[in-house]
């Protein structure tokens, strides 16, 4: 047996200055977003007299929210190497379908006309559902991750046209809204939960088992594996996670916007990378921090705001929008001095 | 173990291993006795079996047949990872640690210590850091752990096996991607590691490292064990021997097909003073008509040389010439236009796009001849891949079949086909009959003899002693330095020393 435990007796070795450099340095790549962001706001400042005031500030979280959620949800499954495109449509899906039960026929609905309470519930659980088929799908029959969500994307947008014949959904009871419309310390509850959420991934991903196995999944599948990580079980439940996730998003997002149109969260889920990649969310997975996340997403509220505040013409906006997240991405390179790999 | 004349019970004994992969046997006969605090080699040619025993070893894989036992206890379930953990640890080439994690991290990858179920990162370190002590690992727990060099990596690794109870150790070719002086620090820490307590399997190309640090060798050949003795009763020669499978004397007979190379032929390729991290201060002329070869072991540097006459890679420092002009390194293109053709190191891997057909692939090196402004004549390339496969004999329905249909030795005709096609003066062949039957490897091998006729200068990298008994001469790289030339009529027993390197330093 091994019963040889004597080890050589040898000095104990001092940590040396070197090491306490290397954090610091680990800690500069984190937050290498803050000073771009600090900039913009300056930047917000200058051009315009309105900008750093109390009310845009909130509008740029507020408007921040959903598109958070989601980013939260998407920087997860890309920790674990995988992906997920269709949480866009899931944005629009779930809360559509709390929607359709509490909806009389008359209003499109499916004439369930359950209680608002009870609807609400459902749109985590379709999140959940959604996740768990994505995630089934790609973890344990081993489907391209890419394709598989790409196709359930484009499936789900079309099922919630059909449900709704290409209408938009109103009239939802004010608990479809509450996130949005009531605050707390006059920021909007939305903000508070998309925070909560962000800083419960952080520390869960930073203090927890289970966090800690995302990032191994990501960075070596097989020396996971090997360390007794249940690596499918951990995939698949990120899958769900990441829908639940989603789905919340899309409740803020229906509050934000006060109705469910049949193109609720179409085209976000650029943005959503964009965010993910400039904030140093890794697309080979096992590499980026929610606080990194946090930043990409905060970094392009407050682009969108500034534009929209300095009337560029709405035609010509999302070009500028583009060219800009492009240009962040190239800064964030140079910045971090990593492939965005 | 108190009465004296009792047998020392052995720490690891494998007994008649049989391990199939389908129609194929990796191990017939494979027996290991390692017995506790030594360290023990375990030699042997590619595809003696070696790594198909570490499978087995590390319980990746249950033997067909044939029993494991530790401390003479049968070894635990296959799907008991926790035990296996306990009992052995192997360190691979390849790391099996998370890169972008730290150290200490590393070390206690999901058994991260808690406190109210959160992990504390603050013993996290000082645990580290205290096992790294332990074991005398001079790393900072703090690092990324891609950052580290392959050696505090390999280190690091073994910690992590010892703190989980293991005191059984495989190293996998330890030594392939570290330099002289870390070879030597590592080897002054498996002695001290082996002072307290721990036992090693070693295995490794290079022999001479074999009688520096073990006690003994297990010698295993042709899937089978051939025989396990103490190093020092076991001459070099004899271990060779063992590994080659033929005396001495057998061998007179081999290669002695002298061929007349003409001295007076010009030097096609002279390169001088090629340099890069695989590979130092290389000469080499090749000249028009003459077959050289380059053997050496994996980590010897040979792929990597040849990789930069065809344009795959660039070396750090030195020149080479190809006819009198300079060749430029790191572009394909520029090296199809110099004239060099290339069979790349792996079919699959850099050789063929397999869903595409023999005729696109065999002609994808000249498309810019088969037609004008880009545009390809689909009767010209038809013709051409239709000649090309009639000259290489490739048994397939006609050009459009794809390349993934055909068997291995019929698919590395067709990467011969695209790398005669564009009729090179200098054709550089790596593994040219890796992975094919004995008749495609015939076939393949009449190419080189025809090219050779025709002028071409051929250069063939290759681990298969049939391969290099067709080069007119054959160098031997090791740890990238040219230490051996061979002209044709070597012996077996000969050139696998030199790659071995136990005929010289």
């Amino acid at each position: 047996m091994a019963d040889t435990k004597a080890p050589p007796v040898k000095p104990v070795r001092v940590p040396d200055a070197r090491s306490a450099r290397a954090v610091l340095v680990r800690r500069a790549r984190e937050l290498a977003l803050v000073p771009a962001l600090l900039l913009l706001l300056l930047l917000g400042a200058l051009l315009n007299d309105s900008f750093f005031t109390e009310d845009t500030l909130i509008s740029i979280l507020a408007s921040s929210a959903a598109l958070a959620m989601v980013v939260l949800a998407e920087s997860l499954v890309l920790i674990t190497g995988k992906f997920d495109l269709s949480l866009e449509s899931v944005v629009g899906v779930a809360p559509a379908v709390a929607a359709l039960l509490v909806l009389p026929a008359a209003q499109a609905g499916w004439g369930t006309e359950l209680p608002a309470g009870l609807a609400l519930l459902a749109i985590p659980l379709v999140g959940a559902v959604i996740g768990a088929f994505n995630g089934i799908l790609v973890v344990k029959v081993k489907l391209n991750a890419f394709i598989v969500t790409l196709a359930m994307l484009i499936i789900l947008r079309g099922l919630l046209v059909g449900a709704t014949k290409g209408k938009t959904l109103f009239g939802m009871p004010d608990a479809f809204f509450s996130l949005a419309t009531s605050t707390f310390l006059r920021i909007p509850l939305s903000v508070w939960v998309a925070a909560a959420a962000f800083a419960v991934a952080g520390l869960v991903l930073k203090y927890h088992r289970v966090g800690r196995s995302l990032y191994a999944i990501g960075g070596n599948l097989e020396a996971a594996r090997a360390a007794g990580i249940r690596v499918d079980r951990v995939r698949l439940g990120v899958y769900v996670v990441a829908g639940v996730l989603a789905s919340l998003g899309g409740l803020m997002y229906t509050g934000y916007v006060g109705a469910i149109g049949a193109n609720q969260g179409q085209n976000m889920i650029f943005t959503v990378f964009a965010a993910a990649v400039i904030g140093g969310i890794s697309l080979d997975g096992g590499r980026g921090t929610m606080f990194g996340a946090l930043t990409g997403v905060l970094l392009l509220g407050v682009v969108k705001t500034m534009l929209t505040m300095a009337q560029v013409p709405s035609f010509w906006i999302d070009a500028i929008y583009g060219g800009i997240i492009l240009v962040a991405l190239m800064i964030a390179r140079l910045t971090t001095g990593r492939a965005q790999d | 173990m108190s009465a004296s004349d009792s047998p020392v019970v052995p720490l690891v004994e494998a007994r008649d291993i049989v391990k199939r992969y389908g129609p194929t046997t990796a191990l017939a006969d494979g027996r290991l006795t390692v017995l506790p605090g030594e360290s023990h080699a375990l030699v042997g040619r590619n595809g003696a079996g070696k790594s198909t025993l570490v499978r087995v070893l590390t319980g990746l894989e249950a033997p067909d047949e044939g029993t494991v036992r530790f401390d003479g206890e049968p070894a635990p379930a296959l799907t008991d990872r926790d035990a296996w953990r306990r009992k052995v640890a192997c360190v691979y080439q390849h790391p099996t640690v998370v890169p972008e994690l730290t150290v200490a991290e590393n070390l206690f990858i999901n058994r991260q210590p808690l406190q109210r179920g959160f992990i504390s990162w603050r013993r996290l370190r000082g645990e580290a850091a205290r096992l790294l002590d332990t074991w005398d690992v001079r790393v900072d727990p703090d690092a990324r752990t891609a950052d580290l060099k392959v050696e505090d990596r390999q280190m690091v690794e073994i910690a992590r096996a010892l703190s989980f109870g293991a005191r059984f150790i495989i190293l996998d070719e330890p030594t392939a991607q570290l330099d002289n002086r870390e070879i030597e620090r590592l080897f002054a820490r498996m002695r001290g590691l082996q002072d307290s307590g721990v036992t090693f399997l070693f295995i490794s190309h290079h022999l001479q490292e074999v009688y520096e640090v073990c006690q003994t060798v297990t010698v295993l050949r042709d899937a089978r064990w051939i025989t396990t003795a103490p190093v020092a009763e076991l001459p070099r020669a004899a271990l060779v021997e063992a590994m080659a499978g033929e005396s001495i004397e057998v061998i007179a007979e081999q290669g002695l097909r002298e061929r007349a190379v003409d001295d007076a032929a010009p030097v096609l390729l002279d390169a001088r003073g090629l340099t890069s991290e695989a590979y130092q201060n290389v000469d080499l002329t090749v000249r028009r008509g003459e077959v050289v070869g380059l053997a050496g072991s994996s980590a010897s540097g040979k792929i990597e040389l040849a990789e930069a006459f065809a344009g795959l890679r660039t070396p750090t420092g030195g020149t080479a010439e190809l006819d009198g002009e300079r060749l430029k390194f790191g572009s394909v293109q520029a090296a199809l236009g110099a004239g060099v053709g290339c069979v790349p190191r792996d079919r699959h891997e850099q050789g063929l796009v397999a869903g595409m057909s023999i005729g696109d692939n065999s002609t994808m090196t000249v498309l810019d001849r088969l037609g004008r402004f880009g545009f390809i004549g689909t009767d010209r390339k038809r013709g051409f891949a239709a000649e090309l496969i009639d000259r290489l004999d490739i048994h397939a329905e006609g050009p459009e079949q794809p390349v993934s249909a055909l068997s291995g030795g019929n698919a590395q005709k067709v990467v011969m086909a695209r790398a005669l096609a564009s009729e090179p003066r200098l054709l550089v062949l790596i593994n040219p009959t890796a992975g094919v039957d004995v008749k495609s490897k015939e076939s393949l091998l009449a190419r080189v003899d025809s090219a050779r006729e025709d002028g071409t200068a051929v250069l063939v990298v290759s681990d298969e002693l049939d391969d290099l008994r067709r080069c007119d001469r054959v160098l031997v790289l090791f740890h990238g330095r040219v230490v051996a030339e061979h002209s044709a009529g070597w012996r077996d027993h000969e050139l696998i020393a030199s790659i071995e390197g136990v005929d010289h330093g």
